[in-house]
């Protein structure tokens, strides 16, 4: 029978039928759904498989790779950006192999609906040299996912499936099928191999790039990429991904009269690739994210014209794809009856009724009122709203966990008062080594950790700071004489702002842990965290 | 027949079109149709503008996405946010939506030009479904107000709309799957009366 699922969830049957036993993830848009499906599944309880939230990205791909080393079938999840933050243990792990299968399952967000930036997880799967999987609907992300832990295995090699907004965001009919066994705990058989010293990495290294000819003739003997004949050789196209879909969208019946090469599998296939570049006046290649597969086949010195796409103007070189830009590509005309009414204003996201950063913004702001140079170092999460009317508040927003070493290093420039506002668990995912190097210069800067108790932007997911703030602030050896909690509520206003004020005007580092759960919190949560809520710092 | 349908919810996070989204989606599973259903998730949630596209049809459906010019219809919680989707609209397509505007941004304009922008559409159905869905004892049930004024225009059966209705609220107890089945056929009623 069929399911109606999200990509994401078709994706995480996938793996829970492929005989997983743990998936490591830190929340991100889009690609939070995956492990919260998990979390829910009673089959995956059954099966004990591990689904708790990790720290952050690095710190899940790791646990995920020790599951691995241990023999059994593992996942980590993320959106694009966490990857930067694990991709330590990601190239490295390419080089030392796997044990037990091992897919990494990153979700792009071209066009930028909830990210910083749209940057492609395709190169960092090149960058890795391992195989890459890119479904195009909801019943391949399901199939993919269970293919992805036996060529894993197959290879001895992590797999990356590339996931993007829409798909991982959108519902469809699914069929799944038969579910396979976990793996028992089986130890490597070469016990080099996770032993990255230089000596051993060489090999390992000569090893990976050894297997890339068995990976490309993988690929183009994968069922996932598809060659269709077409009678009309005008134009031969490309499609990877979700691309195919937006492109079928545009011909009665999916009836394209072209040749297209659909592909979900890399390294990209060169045999079909190849015909297409012979019998093709001209080649479109239809990609959603950066224009990876048109730059690796296109002519360095642009004299050959025939390739196009993002690069030659044909596809916006940013955003993401939808059948009307393709449709333009083509040639294709687009009806459109009518045009956005100058009526209709911008509706940006804010911050829900009764939340606590409200009342915080609130303060830091009347203080910005008595000092000109205050500057405010913000962070990923729901406190990044503080950017946005009415507040505007904060100064920059880059990455998670860059609030207190921007602020630490525009203090060291001799910016005063340098704040930082961090959310609890963007503190715990990587603050926290940050504070460490402003504690250890005593560097004077005010770190204002605003603590909803939640992943709030993500749909408040437990946060691993809930209760352990202070504790970790006085491990990291802040002095508790400058380590404050205060309640952002608006009657507090004042007190609040004093402070504030007080520590801004402290030469060394403080903290001030502004405690108020997400009003996204379910009622049992929140009188769970009056528990520790009114623990003195003494 | 050939039963195919392009529809956009739109309103503001928070305001329910997913579950009207579910609706469809479930109604149309029922109807052994193919469905595909985008929706959004993460930062616009919060208090932005949010959309879902539902495409139901009796051939396999490729684009998560409705195309510029191809809705059917948009059933909208909030009137603005209705307009804000316009360039999706086929010719003559249907505008269904709630007249209450959630008001959360500081130019948020004047609702006479919003309704008369509306109203300049043949095919529009304009109600105060929040108030009808108040009178009913549920204001939480708008939602399900303007889908039942939207049902006849859509080509699924009645009777699938209520069972999902009454599925998917099954967990939330009898009480409420009445109170929303009451609200689909008093859209539904309303709808009717405004059409003929």
């Amino acid at each position: 029978m069929k399911k109606l699922l999200l990509g994401n969830e078709a994706l995480a049957q996938g793996a829970i039928d492929a005989g997983l036993s743990g998936v490591y993830a830190y929340p991100g848009t889009p690609s939070t759904e995956i492990t919260e499906y998990i979390q829910k599944s009673k089959i995956a309880q059954e099966l004990k498989i591990h689904s708790s939230w990790s720290v952050n990205e690095k710190t899940a791909m790791e646990a995920a790779l020790g599951m691995s080393y241990a023999g059994k079938k593992s996942m980590v999840v993320m959106k694009h950006v966490g990857l930067n933050v694990a991709a330590d243990v990601f190239m490295n792990m390419s080089v030392s192999g796997i044990n037990g299968g091992l897919v990494v399952v990153v979700a792009d967000d071209p066009s930028m609906h909830s990210s910083q930036n749209e940057q492609d997880s395709r190169y960092y799967g090149k960058f890795a040299m391992i195989p890459i999987l890119e479904p195009s609907n909801q019943q391949e992300c399901y199939d993919i996912t269970k293919y992805a832990f036996e060529l894993s295995e197959e290879l001895g090699l992590p797999v990356l499936i590339r996931m993007v907004t829409r798909l991982s965001h959108s519902r469809a009919g699914v069929i799944t099928g038969k579910r396979m066994a976990q793996n028992t705990v089986q130890l490597p058989k070469i016990s080099t191999q996770f032993q990255l010293i230089p000596m051993h990495a060489r090999g390992r290294y000569q090893h990976l790039v050894d297997i890339q000819p068995d990976m490309l003739e993988i690929s183009e003997n994968s069922a996932f990429n598809i060659f269709y004949q077409g009678a009309n050789k005008t134009i031969g196209i490309i499609a990877s991904g979700i691309a195919y879909n937006y492109l079928m969208e545009n011909f009665e019946d999916g009836n394209c009269p072209f040749p297209v090469l659909k592909i979900s599998q890399y390294p990209l296939p060169k045999e079909p690739i190849k015909v297409l570049f012979d019998t093709c006046e001209k080649i479109l290649v239809l990609e959603d994210g950066y224009p990876f597969i048109e730059e690796a086949i296109s002519d360095f010195l642009g004299e050959n014209r025939k390739i196009i796409g993002r690069l030659s103007g044909n596809i916006p070189r940013v955003g993401e794809l939808n059948p009307d830009n393709i449709a333009n590509a083509l040639g294709f005309d687009i009806v459109i009856n009518e045009n956005l009414p100058k009526v209709v204003m911008g509706r940006p996201p804010q911050l829900c009724v009764g939340c606590g950063h409200n009342d915080l913004f609130n303060a830091i702001n009347a203080l910005k009122n008595e000092s000109a140079t205050q500057q405010v170092f913000g962070d990923i999460g729901c406190s990044a709203l503080g950017v946005l009317s009415p507040y505007e508040s904060i100064n920059t927003l880059i990455e998670m966990g860059s609030s207190i070493t921007m602020a630490k290093g525009a203090s060291d420039a001799g910016i005063h008062p340098a704040i930082a506002v961090i959310g609890d668990s963007t503190f715990t995912h990587s603050g926290m080594t940050g504070l460490l190097d402003a504690i250890i210069e005593n560097t004077p800067i005010t770190v204002i950790i605003s603590d909803n108790s939640a992943i709030a932007m993500t749909g408040a997911q437990d946060s691993a700071a809930s209760g352990r703030l202070i504790s970790i602030c006085k491990g990291l050896g802040m002095e508790e004489d400058h380590l404050k909690v205060i309640t952002p509520l608006h009657k507090n206003l004042q007190e609040n702002i004093d402070v504030i004020r007080e520590e801004i005007n402290y030469k060394g580092v403080s903290v001030i842990i502004a405690q108020r759960p997400c009003v996204q919190l379910p009622k049992e949560k929140k009188d769970k965290l009056k528990e520790y809520t009114n623990v003195s710092i003494n | 027949m050939h039963s195919k349908i392009n529809i956009i919810l739109a309103g503001v996070g928070g305001q329910g079109i997913l579950t009207i989204a579910a609706v469809l989606d479930t109604a149309a599973l029922d109807n052994n149709l193919n469905v595909k259903q985008s929706e959004v998730h993460g930062m616009s949630q919060r208090g932005g503008a949010v959309q879902s596209h539902v495409r139901i049809s009796d051939k396999p459906i490729y684009s998560d996405l409705i195309p510029q010019g191809k809705a059917d219809m948009i059933i909208s919680v909030e009137p603005m946010e209705l307009l804000r989707y316009l360039p999706f609209l086929k010719k003559d397509g249907y505008l269904i939506t709630d007249s209450n505007p959630f008001e959360n941004i500081k130019d948020y304009p004047e609702l006479e030009t919003l309704y008369n922008e509306i109203k300049s559409h043949k095919n529009h159905i304009l109600i105060d479904a929040m108030k009808i869905a108040k009178d009913l004892g549920n204001s939480k049930a708008t939602n399900i107000v303007l889908l039942g004024a939207a049902s006849s225009l859509i080509p699924l059966s009645d009777e699938s709309f209520q069972k999902a209705i009454a599925t998917l609220f099954e967990r939330k107890g009898e009480r409420i799957v009445a109170k929303n089945l009451e609200a689909y056929l008093k859209g539904k009623e309303i709808a009717a009366e405004l059409v003929s």
